[in-house]
């Protein structure tokens, strides 16, 4: 009972995850949507890895360029595990094998560790980039363990489940998915609790200080990076029991570089920001690159206005309101949010339509698509489309700048009178 | 012998057009401690203006417009966007760049298309100048040779001869110092930067040709920049060059040798079967490890040395 | 056997010697610091005393000569390895972590001693004992009611006191303090010289410190370093006394 008080969020969050699916379930035919299933199996993969990198990033300060060599790694040791299983060699429960690409992801979390904890700041972020891009060569290069270009396909059906399930269906992966997603949440929370979590922010801090206590800060890197490993290769074996292949895409820069843009749009401060920033970005690459070429251009801005003017991320944002909920002011916000709401979406219309007829104008043609609104054709080298666009952008921007300023204004005036109540109290 | 002698050509136009890109970026990282993710994007950026410019106007004007241009960018990126990151430290300025990086190449995709734009060499320079044992040398790389060389005197004579070149030379050894000098350090700052992306614009220009104009151009070249720059060490102009001719000579050397570990290992009579531990390593041929050697050599040389070559500082 | 240990120094330097490049930093120094002293080292600017904080540390190598804290020589250790010997130090520009609460900063510091280690299996909130300590520490140390905030967001005085905290709390036997009073007014200088008495009773305590009334109030004996020699070290009195110290430093001060 005292569990159920104390981390209902938990639970609550788990309930409704596993809720989600049925939304979309075809009652009709009686059976759920691939798609959603895949994109939420995808989503909690890709939510894992996120946390992984987020205990290099937000703890230990460390931004690596190659984060995806560890997942790709435990993606690769799971799928192998699973051919050894298929072929009768070894025997594994199927609900193991994410631990498996765990595994496979500690031991070359320690391997590379041991090389790139050598360094941090700028030469770490250098570091990784070479390690990564040396990785995704090397897979391309060595068929025996990469599979070369083709990569590793698996057959997920081993008929070694200790619950009887066969993980036939995108359901019964979602559900594992999901187990292991919170498993993997749970415990990587927890370790931001125990000593090495606390002395990975305190190197992330200072570490000179770090050393003065008694602390190699070279072995707190390590070891936090031989855990990231062991986090994101647990996510590599989901990827493998989701997708049935793994290739070199697995470890490419591209995919560590999903997790930075995650971890950053979502927010490395708080735990939760990457999975905020996963749902986002991985929404965007799946929703948005179903109608656009343009998804990751999307995702670029969104990180470079991040960087820019909220570096802490989305979840920063929120909790900058916590304050002003708490003094119960919230509803003086609303106004002024109100008013700046038409003209940031005209601006954010204004740009992607402009982002679209330019995208259609050259990748588009070049594709045979038409650019098309609600079914009518537009011509993307007529003048007029493009003025309609420039001028949304131009003088929402405008509107949006004097909005903006009425908004600061405000959010000012709201937040000296809660530090003045707090002063009084 | 002409295989040697015509790689070694090669590798001395492939080494200076490094030099050009790598200069600009020692420069930044060392001054204003940005590594500078978006330089190769100049390059590229360099690259696709002279493609337009030379279709409309020409070559020659689009050699002296389009680094220009990409200085202005260059400028335009430090002013509006670094200088306001800046107060977040190294990593967020990083970032910033890195973020740019990847909008440049989507930008570029969109507007030029994901296919390689047809950007040739200019006809005036296109006949063999020389031949050695039989193989042509073009005149387009002796052209090559000569802008980067006149480059590289300016960059020298900018930096002993000018005021401003004397107060960076001092600002890269100590970054910390330039301030106390009394100098407008922000304006220093945006010149470099300036110029720097406009030294990696003009590399665009005479490399686009050389090489594929295409919008993956600049995720492929960037690394290795970065690897030059590393290997050369901070702070240090030379360091950079000598780094940059070796890395050419050695891309260039790594594909002409058609030999593996295997075959080195014939010479002392092991021979190397299927059933030998480590085969597939073993039997890499040395072209296919040539696009390996660069991250090789950027993760070795940070983790046994990162000083590099002759860096007045760590990495 | 047991008799001879009392007699080791805490700490002896013999002909330590720091180049920087061809500037000669630190030039021959000979000192010994015995156990349970409180000793004070004092020099015009730029003499090298922070310099020598570092090398004793080990935050720079010595080029020549040899460092032994309790009879052990610290020439291959680093920093972290020399700490675990029992010496801990405070920097002149504060040194703490910022993002971290006041607490978990004083926690920091008692990790190592307590055995913890690199351990990713304990929770920290389920360890009594530490966090016990922590708490009793903080409460020493007159932070107890900033307990929960930002270290980062302490005023001034507040994070040096902290940074004395931290530097102690892993119960090291010598301790560094590098101008632990630099910049404070006159009332908090008195608060954090009453907190140095307080926590470095009975043990060895070697300070860098410019203001003299701390100096002559504290120390049991005071070394004066000037441009990275040692021109003399004896009782305080002695000191005042001293016609070369009174020519090279204190001379200045007067004037």
């Amino acid at each position: 009972m005292n569990m159920l008080r104390r981390h209902w969020p938990w639970i609550l969050a788990f309930v409704i995850l596993l809720a989600i699916p049925f939304l979309f379930y075809d009652w009709s035919k009686g059976r759920h949507s691939g798609f959603v299933l895949t994109l939420m199996s995808e989503i909690g993969v890709m939510a894992i890895f996120a946390l992984s990198y987020n205990m290099l990033m937000g703890q230990a300060g460390l931004l690596s360029f190659g984060h995806a060599v560890l997942l790709g790694m435990g993606a690769y040791c799971a799928a192998h595990v699973v051919l050894l299983v298929k072929a009768g060699t070894i025997w594994l429960p199927t609900e193991l094998v994410p631990l498996a690409g765990g595994l496979g992801g500690l031991f070359f979390g320690f391997v590379f560790g041991w090389l790139v904890t050598k360094q941090r700041a700028t030469a770490f972020a250098m570091i990784t980039m070479g390690l990564g891009e040396l990785v995704s060569a090397a897979a391309l290069m060595f068929m025996g363990f990469f599979g070369g270009e083709g990569g590793i396909p698996v057959d997920r059906v081993m008929n070694t489940s200790l619950v009887g399930v066969s993980y036939s269906s995108p359901w019964q992966v979602y559900c594992l998915v999901l187990v292991w997603a919170f498993v993997a949440a749970v415990l990587m929370k927890l370790q931001t609790q125990t000593p090495l979590g606390s002395m990975a922010n305190a190197t992330r801090d200072n570490f000179e200080r770090a050393q003065f206590v008694g602390y190699d800060p070279r072995m707190v890197r390590l070891y936090q990076f031989a855990l990231s490993g062991f986090f994101a290769g647990i996510g590599g074996g989901l990827y493998v029991m989701i997708y049935e292949i793994v290739t070199f895409d697995t470890v490419s820069a591209a995919k560590s570089a999903n997790a930075l843009l995650a971890v950053y749009i979502g927010g490395a401060g708080g735990f939760f920001g990457p999975i905020l920033g996963t749902i986002v970005v991985v929404l965007l690459q799946s929703g948005v690159s179903l109608l656009s070429n343009a998804w990751l251009l999307y995702v670029g801005i969104l990180f470079i206005v991040m960087v820019m003017y909220a570096p802490g991320g989305l979840i920063g944002l929120l909790f900058m309101h916590m304050p002003i909920w708490r003094a119960g002011r919230m509803r003086e916000l609303l106004l002024p949010y109100a008013r700046a709401f038409p003209p940031a979406l005209i601006v954010l219309l204004g740009f992607v339509f402009l982002v679209e007829l330019t995208s259609f104008t050259t990748i588009g043609a070049a594709q045979g698509k038409k650019f098309s609104i609600g079914g009518n054709v537009i011509d993307t080298t007529a003048p007029m489309p493009w003025v309609i666009a420039l001028a949304m952008l131009v003088l929402g921007a405008l509107w949006l700048r004097r909005e903006a300023r009425g908004f600061r204004e405000r959010w000012d005036d709201v937040m000296d009178g809660i530090k003045r109540q707090g002063a009084m109290s | 012998m002409e295989v040697f002698v015509v790689s070694l050509l090669n590798g001395l136009v492939y080494g200076m057009l490094l030099f050009m890109l790598a200069s600009g970026l020692t420069l930044i990282l060392s001054m204003m401690g940005v590594l500078n993710f978006a330089h190769a994007s100049a390059y590229m950026l360099g690259a696709y203006f002279a493609y337009t410019i030379s279709t409309y106007i020409g070559f020659w004007p689009a050699l002296i417009l389009a680094p220009l241009l990409c200085g202005l960018v260059g400028a335009a990126i430090e002013m509006f966007g670094l200088r306001r990151v800046h107060r977040n430290g190294h990593i967020a300025e990083l970032l910033f760049t890195f973020g740019l990086a990847l909008l440049i190449e989507k930008g570029v995709q969109m507007t030029w298309g994901l296919l390689p734009v047809p950007y040739r060499v200019p006809e005036l320079l296109d006949f063999p100048l020389f031949s050695v044992y039989g193989t042509h040398f073009p005149a387009y790389r002796a052209f090559m040779l000569l802008i980067s060389a006149l480059m590289f005197g300016a960059i020298w004579l900018g930096l002993t001869r000018t005021r401003i070149g004397l107060v960076i030379q001092a600002a890269l050894t100590h970054p910390d110092m330039a301030s106390a000098l009394g100098h407008n350090v922000p304006r220093i700052f945006t010149l470099v930067f300036a110029a720097g992306t406009a030294l990696a614009g003009l590399a665009g220009v005479i490399g686009g040709n050389y090489q594929v104009t295409e919008p993956a151009m600049a995720f492929t070249m960037g690394p290795i920049v970065f690897v030059v720059v590393v290997f050369g060490g901070l702070g240090s102009l030379t360091g950079c060059f000598i780094a940059s001719i070796l890395m050419g000579l050695i891309q260039t050397f790594a594909v002409v040798f058609d030999v593996s570990l295997a075959d080195l290992l014939a010479k002392f009579g092991f021979t190397v079967t299927s059933g030998t531990p480590f085969a597939e390593v073993l039997n890499v041929t040395l072209p296919r490890v040539g696009a390996l050697l660069p991250f090789l050599m950027l993760v070795l040389i940070l983790v046994f040395r990162p000083r590099g070559l002759m860096g007045t500082r760590d990495t | 056997m047991s008799g001879d240990i009392t007699h080791v120094p805490a700490i002896e330097l013999r002909d330590v010697c720091k180049r920087f490049g061809r500037t000669e930093i630190i030039r021959g120094v000979n000192l010994s610091i015995p156990r349970g002293e409180r000793h004070a080292i004092i020099g015009p600017n730029g003499a090298g005393k922070t310099t020598l904080f570092n090398l004793i540390s080990g935050r720079f190598p010595i080029s020549s000569g040899s460092i032994t804290v309790d009879g052990r020589s610290t020439a291959d250790l680093a920093p972290q390895e020399i700490n675990r010997l029992g010496l801990s130090r405070s920097f002149q520009i504060t040194s703490i972590f910022p993002r971290m609460t006041v607490f978990e900063n004083i926690r920091c510091g008692l990790l190592w001693s307590q055995g913890y280690r690199y351990s990713f299996w304990h929770l920290l909130g389920r360890q009594k004992a530490l966090n016990e300590a922590a708490d009793q520490l903080l409460e020493r140390l007159k932070l107890s009611d900033r307990r929960n905030l930002q270290a980062g967001l302490l005023s001034y005085a507040e994070q040096r006191a902290l940074e004395i905290g931290i530097t102690i709390a892993g119960g090291a036997e010598i301790i560094l303090l590098d101008e632990p009073t630099a910049g404070m007014s006159h009332s908090e200088t008195d608060s954090a010289v009453a907190l140095i008495r307080r926590v470095s009773e009975g043990k060895t305590l070697i300070m860098v410190e410019h203001d003299m009334s701390v100096v002559f109030g504290l120390a049991d004996r005071i070394t004066v370093l000037v441009y990275g020699e040692v021109i003399a070290s004896d009782q305080p009195a002695a000191i005042r006394g001293n016609a070369a110290v009174q020519e090279a430093y204190l001379g200045t001060v007067a004037a």
